[in-house]
Protein backbone atom coordinates (compact mmCIF):
# COMPACT_ATOMS: atom_id res chain seq x y z
CA UNK A 1 0.00 0.00 0.00
CA UNK A 2 1.08 3.64 -0.87
CA UNK A 3 1.29 6.13 1.82
CA UNK A 4 0.17 9.24 0.39
CA UNK A 5 0.67 12.63 0.75
CA UNK A 6 -1.53 14.62 3.42
CA UNK A 7 -4.77 16.38 2.33
CA UNK A 8 -3.85 18.63 4.16
CA UNK A 9 -1.47 19.60 7.78
CA UNK A 10 -3.29 20.53 10.61
CA UNK A 11 -0.61 21.28 12.93
CA UNK A 12 2.53 21.98 10.17
CA UNK A 13 2.03 25.24 11.01
CA UNK A 14 0.83 25.49 14.66
CA UNK A 15 4.34 23.64 16.56
CA UNK A 16 3.95 26.05 19.27
CA UNK A 17 0.07 24.85 19.50
CA UNK A 18 1.10 21.19 20.16
CA UNK A 19 0.34 19.20 22.97
CA UNK A 20 1.41 16.34 21.65
CA UNK A 21 3.81 15.94 18.64
CA UNK A 22 5.07 12.54 17.09
CA UNK A 23 7.84 12.35 14.64
CA UNK A 24 9.17 9.77 12.90
CA UNK A 25 7.90 7.29 15.38
CA UNK A 26 8.78 3.47 15.03
CA UNK A 27 7.96 0.83 17.28
CA UNK A 28 6.90 -2.82 16.48
CA UNK A 29 6.10 -5.86 18.85
CA UNK A 30 8.70 -8.53 18.32
CA UNK A 31 9.06 -9.13 14.77
CA UNK A 32 6.10 -7.77 13.26
CA UNK A 33 6.69 -3.40 13.05
CA UNK A 34 3.37 -1.71 13.79
CA UNK A 35 4.65 2.07 13.27
CA UNK A 36 7.43 2.75 10.47
CA UNK A 37 7.69 6.41 10.46
CA UNK A 38 4.56 7.89 12.28
CA UNK A 39 4.46 11.63 12.42
CA UNK A 40 1.69 13.42 13.47
CA UNK A 41 0.38 16.77 15.54
CA UNK A 42 -2.13 17.17 18.04
CA UNK A 43 -3.14 21.02 18.81
CA UNK A 44 -4.58 22.23 21.91
CA UNK A 45 -8.31 23.01 22.08
CA UNK A 46 -9.06 21.01 19.23
CA UNK A 47 -10.59 17.35 18.99
CA UNK A 48 -8.79 15.21 16.78
CA UNK A 49 -9.80 12.16 15.75
CA UNK A 50 -7.44 9.03 15.05
CA UNK A 51 -9.20 6.58 12.75
CA UNK A 52 -8.17 3.64 10.43
CA UNK A 53 -8.53 -0.15 10.40
CA UNK A 54 -8.37 -2.28 12.94
CA UNK A 55 -5.19 -3.45 13.61
CA UNK A 56 -3.36 -0.61 12.29
CA UNK A 57 -2.03 0.50 15.63
CA UNK A 58 -4.40 3.11 17.12
CA UNK A 59 -4.71 1.52 20.80
CA UNK A 60 -0.82 1.02 20.29
CA UNK A 61 -0.45 4.74 19.64
CA UNK A 62 -1.96 5.77 22.91
CA UNK A 63 -0.25 3.42 24.72
CA UNK A 64 3.00 5.33 23.17
CA UNK A 65 1.66 8.98 24.22
CA UNK A 66 0.40 7.54 27.42
CA UNK A 67 3.71 6.73 28.08
CA UNK A 68 3.42 2.85 28.92
CA UNK A 69 5.17 1.82 26.28
CA UNK A 70 8.43 3.27 24.60
CA UNK A 71 9.26 3.90 20.83
CA UNK A 72 12.19 2.20 19.03
CA UNK A 73 12.51 5.31 17.20
CA UNK A 74 12.02 8.97 16.94
CA UNK A 75 10.90 11.07 19.27
CA UNK A 76 7.48 11.42 20.88
CA UNK A 77 6.87 14.86 23.23
CA UNK A 78 3.84 15.36 25.46
CA UNK A 79 3.42 19.21 26.74
CA UNK A 80 6.58 19.50 25.15
CA UNK A 81 8.52 17.18 27.41
CA UNK A 82 10.22 14.47 25.83
CA UNK A 83 8.75 11.31 26.60
CA UNK A 84 12.59 9.70 26.71
CA UNK A 85 13.89 11.38 28.91
CA UNK A 86 11.70 11.27 31.41
CA UNK A 87 11.83 9.31 34.68
CA UNK A 88 8.51 7.07 35.98
CA UNK A 89 7.97 10.22 38.72
CA UNK A 90 8.02 12.51 36.12
CA UNK A 91 5.56 10.40 33.69
CA UNK A 92 3.46 9.97 36.29
CA UNK A 93 3.15 13.87 37.15
CA UNK A 94 3.17 14.11 33.72
CA UNK A 95 0.53 11.86 33.42
CA UNK A 96 -1.95 13.54 36.38
CA UNK A 97 -2.48 16.09 33.53
CA UNK A 98 -4.35 13.63 31.51
CA UNK A 99 -7.77 11.71 31.36
CA UNK A 100 -8.05 8.64 29.58
CA UNK A 101 -11.39 6.55 29.03
CA UNK A 102 -10.34 2.97 28.34
CA UNK A 103 -12.78 0.75 25.54
CA UNK A 104 -14.49 -1.21 28.59
CA UNK A 105 -14.57 1.61 31.42
CA UNK A 106 -11.69 -0.12 33.26
CA UNK A 107 -13.97 0.85 36.30
CA UNK A 108 -12.31 -0.49 39.48
CA UNK A 109 -14.94 -3.25 40.70
CA UNK A 110 -14.58 -3.30 44.16
CA UNK A 111 -15.22 0.18 44.00
CA UNK A 112 -18.64 1.76 43.52
CA UNK A 113 -19.38 4.61 41.27
CA UNK A 114 -19.22 7.63 43.59
CA UNK A 115 -15.23 6.04 44.93
CA UNK A 116 -14.41 5.64 41.26
CA UNK A 117 -14.73 8.66 40.70
CA UNK A 118 -13.28 10.30 43.81
CA UNK A 119 -10.11 7.69 43.64
CA UNK A 120 -8.17 9.98 41.54
CA UNK A 121 -9.36 12.53 44.13
CA UNK A 122 -8.26 10.66 47.02
CA UNK A 123 -5.44 9.55 45.50
CA UNK A 124 -3.32 13.06 44.40
CA UNK A 125 -4.85 15.69 47.03
CA UNK A 126 -6.22 16.46 50.22
CA UNK A 127 -9.26 17.72 50.17
CA UNK A 128 -11.82 17.57 52.61
CA UNK A 129 -14.57 14.96 52.97
CA UNK A 130 -17.22 17.48 51.85
CA UNK A 131 -15.57 19.23 48.91
CA UNK A 132 -14.50 15.44 47.42
CA UNK A 133 -17.98 14.99 47.35
CA UNK A 134 -19.13 17.87 46.02
CA UNK A 135 -16.51 17.98 43.25
CA UNK A 136 -17.66 13.86 42.71
CA UNK A 137 -21.26 14.29 42.47
CA UNK A 138 -20.49 17.88 39.84
CA UNK A 139 -18.75 15.58 37.59
CA UNK A 140 -21.56 12.97 38.43
CA UNK A 141 -24.06 15.14 37.27
CA UNK A 142 -22.51 16.09 34.11
CA UNK A 143 -22.70 12.83 32.83
CA UNK A 144 -26.02 12.46 33.93
CA UNK A 145 -25.38 9.87 36.67
CA UNK A 146 -25.78 11.60 39.48
CA UNK A 147 -28.36 9.09 40.85
CA UNK A 148 -25.77 6.15 40.06
CA UNK A 149 -23.28 6.96 42.58
CA UNK A 150 -24.51 4.16 45.02
CA UNK A 151 -24.38 1.30 42.59
CA UNK A 152 -21.53 -0.99 41.57
CA UNK A 153 -20.07 -1.46 38.16
CA UNK A 154 -21.29 -4.48 37.98
CA UNK A 155 -24.60 -3.08 38.35
CA UNK A 156 -23.83 -0.66 34.97
CA UNK A 157 -25.15 -0.81 31.48
CA UNK A 158 -21.97 -0.53 29.18
CA UNK A 159 -22.94 3.13 28.34
CA UNK A 160 -23.30 4.06 31.89
CA UNK A 161 -19.95 2.94 32.33
CA UNK A 162 -18.40 4.78 30.12
CA UNK A 163 -19.89 7.47 31.73
CA UNK A 164 -18.93 6.83 35.08
CA UNK A 165 -15.35 6.23 33.52
CA UNK A 166 -15.60 9.88 31.58
CA UNK A 167 -16.67 11.16 35.07
CA UNK A 168 -13.43 9.78 36.36
CA UNK A 169 -11.04 10.94 33.52
CA UNK A 170 -12.46 14.74 33.57
CA UNK A 171 -12.21 14.82 38.05
CA UNK A 172 -9.15 16.14 38.04
CA UNK A 173 -9.54 18.57 35.12
CA UNK A 174 -6.99 17.07 33.17
CA UNK A 175 -5.75 18.94 29.70
CA UNK A 176 -5.98 16.36 27.60
CA UNK A 177 -8.78 13.60 27.34
CA UNK A 178 -7.67 10.39 25.56
CA UNK A 179 -10.65 8.27 24.41
CA UNK A 180 -9.95 5.06 23.21
CA UNK A 181 -12.59 3.47 21.19
CA UNK A 182 -15.53 5.00 23.03
CA UNK A 183 -18.67 4.04 20.65
CA UNK A 184 -18.02 0.59 20.70
CA UNK A 185 -20.88 -1.71 21.29
CA UNK A 186 -23.19 1.64 22.18
CA UNK A 187 -27.23 1.48 21.48
CA UNK A 188 -27.72 4.77 19.09
CA UNK A 189 -29.09 6.55 22.34
CA UNK A 190 -26.03 5.79 24.43
CA UNK A 191 -23.68 6.19 21.37
CA UNK A 192 -25.47 10.16 20.76
CA UNK A 193 -24.73 10.89 24.69
CA UNK A 194 -20.94 10.39 24.34
CA UNK A 195 -20.73 12.14 21.44
CA UNK A 196 -22.54 14.73 23.24
CA UNK A 197 -20.46 14.98 26.24
CA UNK A 198 -16.75 14.56 24.39
CA UNK A 199 -18.26 17.86 22.00
CA UNK A 200 -19.48 19.29 25.55
CA UNK A 201 -15.87 18.46 27.53
CA UNK A 202 -14.17 20.05 24.45
CA UNK A 203 -16.36 23.43 24.23
CA UNK A 204 -17.35 24.16 27.39
CA UNK A 205 -13.84 22.78 29.40
CA UNK A 206 -11.53 23.63 26.75
CA UNK A 207 -9.92 20.09 26.85
CA UNK A 208 -8.37 19.02 24.23
CA UNK A 209 -9.47 15.51 22.87
CA UNK A 210 -7.85 12.56 21.13
CA UNK A 211 -10.31 9.97 19.75
CA UNK A 212 -9.34 6.78 18.57
CA UNK A 213 -11.92 4.68 16.83
CA UNK A 214 -12.90 3.66 13.48
CA UNK A 215 -16.53 4.83 13.73
CA UNK A 216 -16.12 7.12 10.45
CA UNK A 217 -19.51 8.94 10.54
CA UNK A 218 -19.31 9.68 14.71
CA UNK A 219 -16.26 10.94 14.24
CA UNK A 220 -16.51 13.12 11.11
CA UNK A 221 -19.52 15.18 13.49
CA UNK A 222 -17.67 15.95 16.16
CA UNK A 223 -13.63 16.34 14.99
CA UNK A 224 -11.53 19.51 14.21
CA UNK A 225 -8.91 17.31 12.72
CA UNK A 226 -8.62 13.91 11.80
CA UNK A 227 -5.75 11.17 10.91
CA UNK A 228 -5.96 8.03 8.97
CA UNK A 229 -3.42 5.28 9.99
CA UNK A 230 -2.28 2.51 7.87
CA UNK A 231 0.67 1.02 6.97
CA UNK A 232 2.27 2.21 9.78
CA UNK A 233 1.93 5.61 9.21
CA UNK A 234 -0.37 8.17 8.66
CA UNK A 235 -2.44 7.68 5.41
CA UNK A 236 -3.72 10.95 5.50
CA UNK A 237 -5.04 13.66 7.22
CA UNK A 238 -6.85 16.71 7.70
CA UNK A 239 -10.92 17.69 7.96
CA UNK A 240 -13.02 14.73 8.02
CA UNK A 241 -14.81 16.39 5.32
CA UNK A 242 -11.29 16.68 3.20
CA UNK A 243 -10.80 13.03 3.66
CA UNK A 244 -14.27 12.39 2.96
CA UNK A 245 -13.03 14.19 -0.51
CA UNK A 246 -10.18 12.30 -0.65
CA UNK A 247 -9.44 11.21 -4.39
CA UNK A 248 -6.54 8.21 -2.89
CA UNK A 249 -7.83 4.59 -3.05
CA UNK A 250 -7.19 3.54 0.65
CA UNK A 251 -8.96 6.75 2.15
CA UNK A 252 -12.03 6.36 -0.31
CA UNK A 253 -12.25 2.53 0.68
CA UNK A 254 -11.83 3.49 4.59
CA UNK A 255 -14.25 6.16 4.28
CA UNK A 256 -16.58 4.94 2.62
CA UNK A 257 -16.66 1.63 4.31
CA UNK A 258 -15.94 -0.12 1.22
CA UNK A 259 -14.59 -4.01 1.00
CA UNK A 260 -13.33 -3.26 -2.48
CA UNK A 261 -9.98 -1.17 -2.55
CA UNK A 262 -5.99 -1.47 -0.93
CA UNK A 263 -6.92 -3.07 2.24
CA UNK A 264 -8.02 -6.82 1.00
CA UNK A 265 -10.89 -8.88 2.81
CA UNK A 266 -9.13 -11.45 2.61
CA UNK A 267 -6.04 -12.56 5.04
CA UNK A 268 -2.86 -13.70 2.74
CA UNK A 269 -3.57 -17.18 1.88
CA UNK A 270 -2.12 -20.06 -0.73
CA UNK A 271 -4.63 -20.55 -3.87
CA UNK A 272 -8.10 -21.55 -2.98
CA UNK A 273 -8.60 -24.09 -5.53
CA UNK A 274 -5.38 -25.26 -5.00
CA UNK A 275 -6.22 -25.71 -1.51
CA UNK A 276 -9.33 -27.51 -1.91
CA UNK A 277 -8.44 -30.31 -4.45
CA UNK A 278 -5.11 -30.86 -2.33
CA UNK A 279 -7.20 -31.80 0.63
CA UNK A 280 -9.59 -33.55 -1.23
CA UNK B 1 21.93 -31.63 28.41
CA UNK B 2 19.66 -31.58 26.04
CA UNK B 3 18.38 -27.87 24.60
CA UNK B 4 14.34 -28.78 26.02
CA UNK B 5 15.80 -28.93 29.44
CA UNK B 6 18.43 -25.49 28.34
CA UNK B 7 15.24 -23.82 27.64
CA UNK B 8 13.66 -24.54 30.61
CA UNK B 9 16.09 -23.78 33.22
CA UNK B 10 17.03 -20.33 31.27
CA UNK B 11 13.38 -19.72 31.72
CA UNK B 12 13.33 -20.94 35.41
CA UNK B 13 16.07 -18.28 35.93
CA UNK B 14 14.44 -15.94 34.21
CA UNK B 15 11.43 -16.05 36.13
CA UNK B 16 13.33 -16.52 39.37
CA UNK B 17 15.08 -13.51 38.66
CA UNK B 18 11.51 -11.58 37.56
CA UNK B 19 10.71 -12.44 40.64
CA UNK B 20 13.03 -11.38 42.61
CA UNK B 21 13.23 -7.98 40.92
CA UNK B 22 9.25 -7.68 41.54
CA UNK B 23 9.45 -8.54 45.10
CA UNK B 24 12.25 -5.62 45.66
CA UNK B 25 10.06 -3.29 43.94
CA UNK B 26 7.34 -4.90 46.14
CA UNK B 27 9.46 -4.09 49.19
CA UNK B 28 9.70 -0.15 48.27
CA UNK B 29 6.32 0.38 48.07
CA UNK B 30 5.46 -1.64 51.44
CA UNK B 31 6.33 1.40 53.39
CA UNK B 32 4.19 3.89 51.81
CA UNK B 33 1.06 1.45 51.71
CA UNK B 34 1.32 1.30 55.45
CA UNK B 35 0.34 4.73 55.46
CA UNK B 36 -3.55 3.02 54.30
CA UNK B 37 -3.57 0.87 57.01
CA UNK B 38 -7.48 0.56 55.78
CA UNK B 39 -6.57 -0.94 52.56
CA UNK B 40 -4.07 -3.94 54.36
CA UNK B 41 -6.79 -4.72 57.36
CA UNK B 42 -9.49 -4.95 54.47
CA UNK B 43 -6.86 -7.61 52.57
CA UNK B 44 -6.46 -9.47 56.01
CA UNK B 45 -10.10 -9.68 56.26
CA UNK B 46 -10.16 -11.21 52.50
CA UNK B 47 -7.13 -13.60 52.43
CA UNK B 48 -7.25 -14.20 56.99
CA UNK B 49 -11.02 -14.09 57.87
CA UNK B 50 -12.44 -15.87 54.92
CA UNK B 51 -10.39 -18.47 55.57
CA UNK B 52 -11.19 -19.34 58.86
CA UNK B 53 -13.38 -21.97 58.04
CA UNK B 54 -11.59 -24.32 56.35
CA UNK B 55 -8.18 -23.47 58.45
CA UNK B 56 -10.32 -24.62 61.70
CA UNK B 57 -11.88 -27.48 60.09
CA UNK B 58 -8.92 -28.82 59.10
CA UNK B 59 -6.71 -27.99 62.36
CA UNK B 60 -9.35 -29.94 64.43
CA UNK B 61 -8.88 -32.81 62.07
CA UNK B 62 -5.39 -32.71 61.36
CA UNK B 63 -5.38 -32.57 65.53
CA UNK B 64 -7.89 -35.51 65.69
CA UNK B 65 -5.57 -37.76 63.65
CA UNK B 66 -2.39 -36.54 65.62
CA UNK B 67 -4.29 -38.19 68.74
CA UNK B 68 -5.49 -41.31 67.15
CA UNK B 69 -2.26 -42.28 64.97
CA UNK B 70 0.06 -40.97 68.36
CA UNK B 71 -1.79 -42.28 70.74
CA UNK B 72 -1.75 -46.31 68.91
CA UNK B 73 1.87 -45.07 68.59
CA UNK B 74 2.76 -44.21 71.58
CA UNK B 75 0.98 -46.68 73.57
CA UNK B 76 2.94 -49.58 72.04
CA UNK B 77 5.66 -48.28 74.09
CA UNK B 78 3.88 -47.94 76.87
CA UNK B 79 4.07 -43.30 76.49
CA UNK B 80 0.89 -42.89 75.62
CA UNK B 81 0.82 -39.85 78.40
CA UNK B 82 3.23 -37.96 76.50
CA UNK B 83 0.31 -37.72 73.45
CA UNK B 84 -0.03 -34.03 75.06
CA UNK B 85 3.91 -33.68 74.12
CA UNK B 86 3.89 -35.12 70.66
CA UNK B 87 0.43 -33.39 69.46
CA UNK B 88 1.88 -29.71 70.74
CA UNK B 89 5.12 -29.92 69.22
CA UNK B 90 4.17 -31.27 65.96
CA UNK B 91 1.44 -28.83 65.44
CA UNK B 92 3.81 -25.94 66.61
CA UNK B 93 6.77 -26.48 64.62
CA UNK B 94 5.85 -28.63 61.58
CA UNK B 95 2.30 -29.27 60.99
CA UNK B 96 0.73 -25.91 62.14
CA UNK B 97 2.56 -23.87 59.56
CA UNK B 98 3.27 -26.15 56.54
CA UNK B 99 -0.74 -27.04 56.97
CA UNK B 100 -2.20 -23.68 57.34
CA UNK B 101 0.60 -22.40 54.07
CA UNK B 102 -0.88 -24.78 51.97
CA UNK B 103 -4.37 -24.32 52.59
CA UNK B 104 -3.97 -20.67 51.90
CA UNK B 105 -2.10 -21.00 49.08
CA UNK B 106 -4.99 -23.22 47.80
CA UNK B 107 -7.96 -20.54 49.25
CA UNK B 108 -6.65 -17.03 49.60
CA UNK B 109 -3.54 -17.43 47.16
CA UNK B 110 -5.32 -18.18 44.30
CA UNK B 111 -7.91 -15.74 45.03
CA UNK B 112 -5.68 -13.12 45.16
CA UNK B 113 -3.80 -14.32 41.82
CA UNK B 114 -7.38 -14.49 39.84
CA UNK B 115 -8.25 -10.98 41.50
CA UNK B 116 -5.15 -9.28 39.68
CA UNK B 117 -4.89 -10.95 37.02
CA UNK B 118 -8.58 -10.15 36.32
CA UNK B 119 -7.65 -6.68 37.25
CA UNK B 120 -5.55 -6.72 34.26
CA UNK B 121 -7.37 -8.30 31.62
CA UNK B 122 -10.10 -5.52 32.14
CA UNK B 123 -7.37 -2.91 32.42
CA UNK B 124 -8.31 -1.65 35.71
CA UNK B 125 -4.31 -1.92 36.78
CA UNK B 126 -3.67 -0.01 33.23
CA UNK B 127 -6.58 2.82 34.32
CA UNK B 128 -4.46 3.68 37.58
CA UNK B 129 -1.34 4.30 35.60
CA UNK B 130 -2.94 6.20 33.59
CA UNK B 131 -4.28 8.03 36.96
CA UNK B 132 -0.58 8.23 38.36
CA UNK B 133 -1.91 5.67 40.93
CA UNK B 134 0.84 3.11 41.15
CA UNK B 135 -0.77 -0.03 41.18
CA UNK B 136 2.26 -1.69 42.80
CA UNK B 137 1.76 0.19 45.93
CA UNK B 138 -2.28 0.36 45.82
CA UNK B 139 -3.36 -3.14 45.16
CA UNK B 140 0.22 -5.62 45.28
CA UNK B 141 1.49 -4.27 48.32
CA UNK B 142 -1.91 -4.37 50.43
CA UNK B 143 -2.78 -7.76 49.50
CA UNK B 144 1.05 -8.72 50.20
CA UNK B 145 0.82 -7.23 53.36
CA UNK B 146 -2.96 -8.53 53.89
CA UNK B 147 -1.11 -12.06 53.26
CA UNK B 148 2.09 -11.90 55.50
CA UNK B 149 -0.04 -10.88 58.52
CA UNK B 150 -2.72 -13.12 57.84
CA UNK B 151 -0.98 -16.48 57.91
CA UNK B 152 0.68 -16.37 61.35
CA UNK B 153 -2.54 -15.84 62.65
CA UNK B 154 -4.18 -18.56 60.60
CA UNK B 155 -1.34 -20.97 61.67
CA UNK B 156 -1.78 -19.95 65.33
CA UNK B 157 -6.04 -20.36 65.62
CA UNK B 158 -4.54 -23.79 63.93
CA UNK B 159 -2.31 -24.90 66.05
CA UNK B 160 -4.85 -24.37 69.09
CA UNK B 161 -8.05 -26.13 67.26
CA UNK B 162 -5.23 -29.11 66.66
CA UNK B 163 -4.12 -29.29 69.97
CA UNK B 164 -8.10 -29.25 71.09
CA UNK B 165 -8.56 -31.87 68.34
CA UNK B 166 -5.68 -34.19 69.89
CA UNK B 167 -7.18 -33.91 73.41
CA UNK B 168 -10.30 -34.58 71.54
CA UNK B 169 -8.93 -38.50 71.09
CA UNK B 170 -6.62 -38.70 73.67
CA UNK B 171 -8.77 -37.31 76.96
CA UNK B 172 -12.31 -37.84 75.74
CA UNK B 173 -11.52 -40.88 73.88
CA UNK B 174 -8.93 -42.91 75.19
CA UNK B 175 -9.51 -41.84 78.45
CA UNK B 176 -5.72 -39.91 78.89
CA UNK B 177 -5.69 -37.95 82.33
CA UNK B 178 -6.54 -34.47 81.20
CA UNK B 179 -4.24 -32.78 83.92
CA UNK B 180 -1.18 -35.27 82.35
CA UNK B 181 -2.30 -34.24 78.86
CA UNK B 182 -2.08 -30.72 79.23
CA UNK B 183 1.04 -30.64 81.74
CA UNK B 184 2.79 -32.49 79.54
CA UNK B 185 2.27 -30.13 76.66
CA UNK B 186 3.22 -27.21 79.22
CA UNK B 187 6.77 -28.88 80.41
CA UNK B 188 7.36 -30.00 76.70
CA UNK B 189 6.94 -26.24 74.45
CA UNK B 190 9.93 -24.00 74.88
CA UNK B 191 9.97 -20.65 73.44
CA UNK B 192 12.30 -22.17 70.72
CA UNK B 193 9.74 -24.36 69.95
CA UNK B 194 7.02 -21.64 69.86
CA UNK B 195 9.76 -19.24 67.40
CA UNK B 196 10.02 -21.97 65.03
CA UNK B 197 6.39 -21.90 64.30
CA UNK B 198 5.99 -18.69 64.60
CA UNK B 199 9.04 -17.79 61.98
CA UNK B 200 8.18 -20.53 59.58
CA UNK B 201 4.51 -19.44 59.16
CA UNK B 202 6.43 -15.76 58.95
CA UNK B 203 8.58 -16.81 55.85
CA UNK B 204 5.48 -19.08 54.39
CA UNK B 205 3.43 -15.91 54.82
CA UNK B 206 5.92 -14.10 52.69
CA UNK B 207 6.15 -16.89 49.99
CA UNK B 208 2.79 -17.32 49.56
CA UNK B 209 1.86 -13.86 48.98
CA UNK B 210 4.72 -13.01 46.33
CA UNK B 211 3.83 -16.13 44.23
CA UNK B 212 0.12 -15.19 44.43
CA UNK B 213 0.68 -11.29 43.58
CA UNK B 214 3.45 -11.85 41.24
CA UNK B 215 1.58 -14.51 39.32
CA UNK B 216 -1.81 -12.18 39.45
CA UNK B 217 0.26 -8.86 38.49
CA UNK B 218 2.11 -10.73 35.68
CA UNK B 219 -0.96 -12.96 34.06
CA UNK B 220 -1.43 -12.79 30.36
CA UNK B 221 -4.42 -10.85 30.08
CA UNK B 222 -6.90 -13.19 28.83
CA UNK B 223 -9.27 -15.62 30.28
CA UNK B 224 -6.79 -18.66 29.43
CA UNK B 225 -3.84 -16.36 31.23
CA UNK B 226 -5.82 -15.87 34.58
CA UNK B 227 -6.37 -19.98 34.48
CA UNK B 228 -2.87 -20.75 33.61
CA UNK B 229 -1.42 -18.03 36.38
CA UNK B 230 -3.85 -19.40 39.39
CA UNK B 231 -2.53 -23.23 38.75
CA UNK B 232 1.16 -21.56 38.94
CA UNK B 233 0.16 -19.88 42.12
CA UNK B 234 -1.24 -23.59 43.74
CA UNK B 235 1.92 -25.23 41.93
CA UNK B 236 4.68 -22.48 42.88
CA UNK B 237 3.47 -21.80 46.35
CA UNK B 238 3.45 -25.75 47.58
CA UNK B 239 6.47 -26.71 46.28
CA UNK B 240 8.29 -23.79 47.31
CA UNK B 241 6.55 -24.11 51.25
CA UNK B 242 7.58 -27.63 51.25
CA UNK B 243 11.21 -26.50 50.04
CA UNK B 244 11.52 -23.70 52.84
CA UNK B 245 9.95 -26.27 55.48
CA UNK B 246 13.16 -28.69 54.94
CA UNK B 247 15.48 -25.49 54.85
CA UNK B 248 14.19 -23.84 57.86
CA UNK B 249 13.52 -27.05 59.40
CA UNK B 250 17.47 -28.05 59.17
CA UNK B 251 18.18 -24.47 60.71
CA UNK B 252 16.34 -24.67 63.45
CA UNK B 253 17.44 -27.93 64.79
Amino acid sequence: MTHPAPCSAPAADAAGDAVVDVRDVHYGIGERAIFSGLSLTVRRGRITAIMGPSGTGKTTLLRLITAQVAPGRGSLRVFGEDLERLDSRQVYRLRQRMGMLFQNGALLTDLDVFENVAFPVREHTDLPEPLIEKLVLTKLQAVGLRGAAGLMPAELSGGMARRVALARAIVMDPEVLIYDEPFVGLDPISLGVILRLIKQMNQALGITSIVVSHDVQELSSIADDSYLLSGGQVAATGAPAELRASSEAAVRQFMTGSPEGPVAFHYPAPDYLTQLLASA
Amino acid sequence: MSSAHDGYLVSGLRRLGATALFLFELLAQCLPALARPRLIVSQIYNTGARSLIIIMLSGLFVGMVLGLQGYDLLQRFGSADVLGSAAALGLLRELGPVITALLFAGRAGTALTSEIGLMRATDQLTAMQIMAVDPLRYVAAPRFLGGVIAVPLLTAIFGIIGLFGAQLIGVQLMGIDAGVFWSQTQDSVRLRDVSEGVVKSLVFGCACSLVAVFEGYNSEPTAAGVGLATTRTVVASSVLILLLDYVLTAAFL
